[in-house]
């Protein structure tokens, strides 16, 4: 319905675990296949939960059930995470130690288990207490969405969107990238071309996701999910931010709308609020402004396509 | 194989079918709820487009014995309108969510019907007699000169053509800040409740401006918010009882005497999970879309995305009964999340002896289950068997390998139309079955 362009890696029957028991090679293969998987149902997930900029109130009991889904994979994935990173280690030690491969993962294992004990954390992870993913305001989740943010939170809100194992350093830029398609996506950018640039994005993350699995990884999930929600009025620099975003209504239109010129009240254009945001306060932790503008440019490309189509 | 819901020689065959036959169904066509009410003389259905239209069975004539009496159009009126929240900026959808009859007391019949904001008591009245002979005024309803009149007379009740009159005589507004998914009456026939997302109120019949607030779900964090409130029912005859269900797939059970916020349930339903059976989408499978006590107040039924339990009120660590609906979508959950089919509520019913369920599948699929012989039955709500008394055919899917024939493979299915709303005749074996904007009337053969 909604994710034409999405690449479906999900196969059906394949979201249950891989079989125990293979030999060594198959055995790697199927978890990383899974890996992919689930971030792939990540993403759907987190698709899922950001297309509410429709006239009606979304669904309550929907975006709770997503929610949990999101959590439950994060979970996994930073109990996964570390032991990856354990086992990795481990394997590079035998390895050099012994000159033979890596001893079958145990990690399967542990997710097994700790998909029978949702919301449990392992001991000595690093992510003692990670702050569990939270879908910002339930209620009016409209006005709060566009409500002055934390400078962090821009940042990490958009980079949840982004691959959970991703770095530090990428997340950020890549953030700002899918904060700005976000911000596109609830001002009338297509799904398509949301669809499409979240495959290529994708591509990315699954060669990231063999590579990052320091400790830095599980620093940036706390990061990315610790600030998902957005508060409202902070005082200080962002106060500029506040007032820009205090004029946006609420109601956010669907392309269709937008199109057919019917908007559910008088309003900014997503060009205008995007313009205005290069302008204006660029706080020093966002990507320079020269970032915004590439964005700006891609959203112009954007919606050539659409209206020329 | 033999029919479902009565002894060994039962058949389902088609009735009547309501409804355009157009490919392209409007979407304010679409019907969202279905109800009988307590004679199971009136049906009444509710749409998207906020309307509810009630069908009124024919007495059975003398000159055809053998057909049932049939159902037509009684009564058809606007309920609810498209309403603007200014200050979310955001709509409020008309479409009726629920509709619930009250008892019969008089010769008007009430019923309460439900948008996802505000609940509307209407009451449905007959006019068939006019009052003729006024003084005042002329027949056509001119005012008369009062020095005119020579001579008094006493109006006279004249025959008219029926009319039937629908008028909305409360409404409950302004209680619920979330999507209203039940309501239900109680058996004191004064009060009922109303539960949305994250609450429950209780409301009097004659009291529109207050109601008590007896659930509250809602946590001082919304950040916090991990499940919703997806049903509630009242207790067909404690009027102390009530239970709701969650997205979680619990269902809690409370007395109301215990205190005026019935937080803390007296009674705890849920099933431990099959660890072997575990997948991401194991909690929103396990989800409940409906829960209904049986006529006799004994068992609870409660319908999750993959099958119907069966409950025992006095037995709360697992169900004594399930049955499976669909089970071949089991490995198809990824696509069907992938579509939002995942989410589909659908709704279940018990017949009037409570010896038979049923709930809708997909495809127009709707399934029967015998609860004392545990067969079951998959027919359909199409057009092709909606020939007069046409004996309903039951259907097969094929799961893999080969497929037989009249079988149907799990990716021929059309997940566009499904049966979310059926419902059962009180006494009688008479379903109504709603497929999209069609609502099909099925009955019992007459041997």
């Amino acid at each position: 319905m909604f994710s034409k362009g999405t690449k479906r890696k999900f196969s059906d029957g394949g979201e249950e675990l891989p079989e125990e028991g293979l030999p060594g090679s198959n055995e790697e293969l199927s978890s990383v296949s899974y890996s992919l998987q689930r971030q792939s149902l990540l993403d759907m997930s987190l698709i899922k939960l950001q297309l509410c900029h429709m006239l009606v109130e979304p669904n309550l009991c929907r975006s709770v059930l997503i929610a949990n889904t999101v959590r439950q994979i994060q979970e996994e994935m930073t109990h996964d995470g570390s032991w990856q990173a354990a086992t990795m280690m481990e394997a590079f030690a035998a390895a050099s130690a012994a000159g033979s491969g890596a001893a079958g993962p145990p990690e399967r294992l542990v997710a097994t288990e700790v998909l029978c004990r949702p919301g449990r954390e392992m001991n000595g992870s690093p992510t003692a207490e990670p702050k569990l993913f939270s879908v910002m305001g339930y209620e009016e989740c409209r006005e709060e969405e566009v409500v002055a943010v934390e400078e962090d939170s821009i940042c990490s809100e958009a980079a949840s969107n982004v691959c959970l194992s991703g770095s530090m350093g990428h997340c950020w830029e890549r953030g700002m990238l899918r904060g700005e398609r976000e911000l596109d996506s609830r001002l009338g950018a297509p799904d398509e071309d949301v669809d499409v640039e979240e495959e290529d994005e994708e591509e990315e993350d699954d060669n990231e996701l063999e590579g990052c699995r320091e400790e830095g990884e599980a620093k940036a999930m706390r990061q990315v999910f610790g600030t998902f929600e957005i508060k409202n009025s902070h005082p200080g620099p962002e106060s500029a931010l506040e007032e820009l975003f205090s004029d946006v209504d609420a109601s956010y239109y669907d392309l269709d709308t937008m199109l057919t010129g019917m908007q559910a009240a008088p309003k900014i254009g997503p060009y205008d609020l995007l313009d205005s945001l290069s302008q204006s306060h660029t706080p020093s932790s966002l990507s320079s402004a020269s970032n915004c503008r590439s964005d700006l440019n891609e959203l112009d490309h954007i919606m050539e396509i659409i209206v020329g189509s | 194989m033999a029919g479902v819901g009565g002894g060994n020689d039962f058949q389902w065959c088609f009735s009547q079918v309501k409804g355009a036959i157009d490919e392209d169904v409007a979407e304010a066509d679409i019907i969202s709820t279905v109800e009988f009410n307590y004679t199971g003389d009136l049906l009444a259905t509710g749409d998207k487009g906020g309307r509810v239209v009630i069908f009124q069975r024919e007495q059975e004539s003398k000159n055809r014995p053998l057909s049932r009496g049939e159902y037509n159009v009684y009564s058809t009126f606007q309920s609810h309108e498209p309403e603007f929240d200014y200050l979310k900026s955001l709509e409020i959808e008309e479409k009726i969510n629920k509709i619930r009859w009250l008892p019969q007391q008089n010769a008007a019949h009430f019923l309460l019907s439900t948008n996802d904001k505000t609940i509307k008591l209407w009451k449905i009245s007959e006019r068939d007699k006019r009052a003729e002979g006024y003084n005042l005024k002329d027949e056509d309803g001119r005012l008369r000169d009062p020095f005119r009149i020579t001579s008094l007379r006493v109006p006279v009740l004249m025959p008219m053509d029926l009319m039937v009159e629908a008028s909305p005589r409360r409404i409950f507004a302004n209680a619920h800040t979330y999507h209203i998914n039940s309501i239900s009456v109680n058996s004191d026939h004064e009060t009922y409740l109303s539960a949305d997302d994250l609450r429950i109120n209780l409301w009097h019949l004659e009291i529109t401006d207050r109601s008590f607030n007896i659930v509250d779900i809602k946590p001082a964090n919304m950040e916090e918010l991990t499940e919703v409130i997806t049903a509630a029912e009242c207790h067909p005859h404690q009027c102390n009882v009530f239970v709701y269900s969650s997205s979680k797939g619990t269902i809690r059970l409370c007395d109301m005497r215990a205190g005026a916020l019935c937080d803390r349930h007296s009674k705890f339903f849920e099933e431990p999970e099959d660890p072997s059976s575990r997948s991401f989408f194991s909690e929103i499978i396990s989800s409940i879309s409906d829960v209904k006590f049986s006529h006799s107040g004994r068992y609870m039924m409660t319908r999750d995305y993959l099958s119907v339990k069966v409950w025992d009120l006095n037995m709360e660590n697992r169900p004594v009964e399930t049955y499976q609906v669909h089970e071949y979508l089991r490995s198809k959950l990824c696509s069907l999340y992938e579509n939002d089919c995942i989410f589909d509520k659908f709704e279940c019913c018990w017949n009037g002896s409570d010896s038979a369920i049923m709930t809708g599948s997909y495809n127009n699929f709707f399934r029967m289950f015998d609860r004392n012989t545990r067969r079951d039955i998959t027919l359909e709500a199409s057009r092709e068997n909606s020939k007069p008394r046409a004996i309903l055919k039951p259907r097969k899917v094929c799961t893999g390998g080969k497929r037989k024939k009249d079988e149907i493979s799990v990716d021929s299915l059309d997940f566009n139309k499904k049966i979310l709303h059926t419902a059962w005749h009180p006494k009688e074996n008479v379903i109504a079955v709603a497929a999209t904007n069609n609502l099909y009337i099925f009955q019992d053969k007459i041997n």
